[in-house]
C-alpha cells in the first residue's frame, strides 16, 4: 500500500492532480466539479507530454542538428514552453512540489512581509518550479530539501517581481491594487529605467499616432510562432544545402546528426523537397508549442481559481499579480511597437553574439524567440510608454530585446542538465533567477544551498518586522 | 434577439488574463442575477464566432474581433465596475450585433 502511495506522489501527473483535487476539497466544490478539475488537470499533464514529445521529434532535434551543421555552432530557441515541457520529463515530480510548497509560501510572504503580491499567473509559476528544480537538482539537492528549497524560492521571485514593476505598473494602471504577475520583470523594470532617460518627451505617447492595428494577428501565436520558425528553419537549411548536405553520404551526415532523416530522405518512399521539409518543420514547431499549450492551460485552470480564493481568505489586503495580457489594452500601439523593436532588438542582439570571440567564453547563439519578444517586448514597450511617451517606449523595448538575447545566454551554462535541448528560457527573471542561483547552486552545494534559499525567503518577513514603517508603500 | 448563454474571454495564450476575466465575469453574473450563463477563456488562436453567444476581450485585441457578432471591449481588463456595467448593457441590448466599446 505505501509502495502504492509513493508510486502516485513519485508519478507526476498524478501529483498535478493530487494538487487540483487538494484545492478543489479546500474550496468545497461539488462533487461533480471535484471530478472534473482532477480528470482535467491529470489530462492537462499527459497532453503537455505530448505536446513536447512532439516538439521534440517533428522539429526542435532537426533543428538543431541542421544548424549546427550550417554554423558549426549551437543555435538556441528561446521558448518556455518547449524547455519547461522537456525539464518536466525529468524533474517532473520535484517541479509539482516546488509548485505547489512555492504557492504556499507565496501566501505566508503576502501575510506576513510588505510584498503584498500573490502571484496569479499560473503558467509561469510552473515554468519557474521546472528551472528551479533543475538548478537546484545541479545543487546537489533532492527530495524534501530541493522542494522545500525551490519553494522559497519560488515565493521570494512570486512577490517580488511584481514589486520591482510596481511603481510603473501604477503610473499605467492607475491603481495600486493591481500587480504584474510576469516572470519578465527584470526586463519591464529595465525598459522603463531606459525610458526615463526620455522622460522631458513623456506626454507625446504612442497612442497619439496612427498605427495599422491589422498588426495584431500576429498577437495570434500559432500564427507568429509558425512564421518566425518557417523563416529560421527555411534560412538554416538553405545555407546547409548551399554547403553540400544533400550531396554528402546521407549514412555518414546520419552519423553526426542523427535527427536529420526526415531532410536526407533516408528511408522515405517519396523524395520530399529540402524547402519543403523547413516548411513542415517550422509549422511542426508551432504545433508542438500549440499541444503545450492546451496542456498547459487544463492545469492551470483548475489550480489557479483555488489559489486565488484561499490566498484571498489568508491575506488581508493582497494584491493579484496578473499575466502580462493586463497592461496591453492600456495602450494598444504600445504593445505592437514594442513587439516590432524588441525583435529588432533580438536580431541585432543575435548579430552580436554571432561576432563574439568564443576564445573569451564560447556562446551559443540566442535566436529571437517570437512569444518573448511579443509577450514580453509588448510590455516593455508600454512599460516604456508611460515613462518616457513613444521614444521611452522604442528606445526601451529595443533595449529589453538586447537584454532577453544575452541574458538566456549568459544563463546557458547553468542549464546544464537541459544545454542539449537547443531551446531556452526566454523571459528576464528566469535568466537572472537563473544566473544568480545557477551559480550559486555551483559553488555552494547541499544544506548550506538549502539554507540560503530559505534566507532569501525571510528576508522580507524579517525586513518587515525590523525595519521602521516609516514609508507603508516601500515595498508596494 | 438570441439570448446570451455563453460568454466568452480570450487572450493571446489563454492561459492567464483571459482567465481572470473569466473569473471576475462569473462573480459580476452572480451580481446581476443571471443564471444558466457559462463563461469560459480561450487563446486567439482558438477563437472563432460560433464559440459562444458574447465574447469579451481587452481593447488591444479588439480589431480581432471586429467581424464578431456580440463582443464587449475592455479599456481596464480587470475593473469588476467596468465589466458589470458594460455586461448589463449587454443583457438589455435588442439587436443580435452589437460592439460595446
Amino acid at each position: 500500500m505505501l509502495a502504492f502511495l509513493i508510486n502516485i506522489l513519485s508519478t507526476p501527473a498524478m501529483l498535478v492532480g493530487l494538487l487540483a483535487l487538494v484545492g478543489l476539497l479546500l474550496q468545497k466544490k461539488p462533487v461533480e466539479e471535484i471530478v472534473k478539475g482532477t480528470v482535467k488537470c491529470i489530462v492537462g499533464f499527459l497532453v503537455l507530454s505530448a505536446g513536447s514529445s512532439f516538439l521534440q521529434s517533428g522539429s526542435l532535434l532537426a533543428f538543431g542538428d541542421v544548424f549546427n551543421y550550417a554554423f558549426q555552432m549551437q543555435g538556441v530557441v528561446p521558448n518556455n514552453e518547449a524547455i519547461v515541457s522537456f525539464a518536466l520529463q525529468d524533474f517532473g515530480t520535484d517541479t509539482a512540489y516546488v509548485m505547489a510548497l512555492g504557492m504556499v509560501l507565496n501566501i505566508v510572504l503576502a501575510r506576513f512581509s510588505r510584498l503584498k503580491y500573490i502571484f496569479l499567473t499560473g503558467h509561469h509559476t510552473l515554468y519557474m518550479a521546472a528551472m528551479i528544480a533543475v538548478l537546484l537538482h545541479i545543487g546537489g539537492l533532492t527530495g524534501f530539501p530541493l522542494w522545500l528549497s525551490g519553494g522559497c524560492l519560488l515565493a521570494f521571485i512570486s512577490a517580488a517581481s511584481p514589486a520591482y514593476c510596481a511603481p510603473t505598473m501604477e503610473k499605467i494602471v492607475e491603481t495600486n491594487e493591481l500587480g504584474l504577475g510576469h516572470f519578465g520583470g527584470l526586463g519591464y523594470w529595465f525598459s522603463a529605467q531606459c525610458a526615463k532617460l526620455f522622460a522631458k518627451d513623456k506626454d507625446k505617447t504612442t497612442e497619439d499616432i496612427e498605427f495599422p492595428q491589422r498588426l495584431t494577428f500576429l498577437r495570434d501565436t500559432t500564427v507568429s510562432i509558425g512564421i518566425t520558425m518557417i523563416l529560421f528553419f527555411l534560412i538554416v537549411t538553405a545555407i546547409a544545402v548551399a554547403k553540400g548536405i544533400l550531396n554528402e553520404d546521407p549514412q555518414a551526415v546520419l552519423a553526426s546528426y542523427p535527427n536529420l532523416g526526415g531532410l536526407l530522405n533516408v528511408g522515405a518512399e517519396t523524395h520530399t523537397h529540402w524547402a519543403v521539409w523547413a516548411l513542415t518543420c517550422g509549422l511542426s514547431f508551432s504545433g508542438g508549442v500549440y499541444i503545450i499549450l492546451s496542456g498547459v492551460r487544463l492545469i492551470v485552470s483548475e489550480i489557479v481559481p483555488a489559489f486565488r480564493g484561499i490566498a484571498e481568505k489568508l491575506v488581508p489586503g493582497a494584491v493579484p499579480a496578473i499575466d502580462c495580457p493586463v497592461v496591453f489594452p492600456y495602450a494598444p500601439n504600445a504593445v505592437l511597437i514594442g513587439f516590432l523593436v524588441s525583435f529588432v532588438g533580438g536580431i541585432v542582439g543575435l548579430v552580436v553574439l554571432s561576432f563574439w570571440n568564443s576564445g573569451i567564453a564560447p556562446v551559443a547563439l540566442i535566436l529571437p524567440g517570437v512569444v518573448p519578444h511579443f509577450f514580453c517586448g509588448a510590455v516593455a514597450g508600454v512599460y516604456g510608454n508611460a515613462e518616457g511617451g513613444l521614444k521611452g517606449c522604442v528606445f526601451g523595448s529595443f533595449m529589453h530585446g538586447l537584454l532577453i538575447t544575452f541574458l538566456p545566454a549568459i544563463c546557458m551554462p547553468v542549464m546544464s542538465a537541459l544545454n542539449f535541448s537547443n531551446c531556452t528560457f526566454s523571459d528576464a527573471d528566469f535568466s537572472w533567477m537563473g544566473i544568480v542561483f545557477g551559480n550559486a547552486a555551483q559553488h555552494i552545494q547541499g544544506l548550506p544551498l538549502m539554507i540560503l534559499c530559505v534566507l532569501v525567503f525571510l528576508a522580507p518577513v524579517v525586513y518587515n518586522y525590523v525595519a521602521p514603517k516609516k514609508t507603508p508603500a516601500a515595498a508596494e | 434577439m438570441k439570448e446570451i448563454r455563453k460568454v466568452m474571454c480570450c487572450c493571446g495564450q489563454g492561459l492567464g488574463s483571459s482567465m481572470m476575466v473569466e473569473m471576475n465575469i462569473q462573480k459580476a453574473l452572480v451580481k446581476l442575477g443571471k443564471e444558466g450563463v457559462t463563461a469560459g477563456h480561450t487563446s486567439l488562436s482558438e477563437i472563432n464566432p460560433e464559440a459562444a453567444d458574447l465574447f469579451v476581450v481587452g481593447r488591444d485585441l479588439a480589431p480581432q474581433l471586429k467581424k464578431y457578432p456580440r463582443v464587449i471591449v475592455l479599456k481596464k481588463i480587470m475593473s469588476m465596475a467596468e465589466l458589470t456595467e458594460k455586461l448589463e448593457k449587454a443583457f438589455a441590448e435588442e439587436s443580435d450585433t452589437f460592439f460595446i466599446e
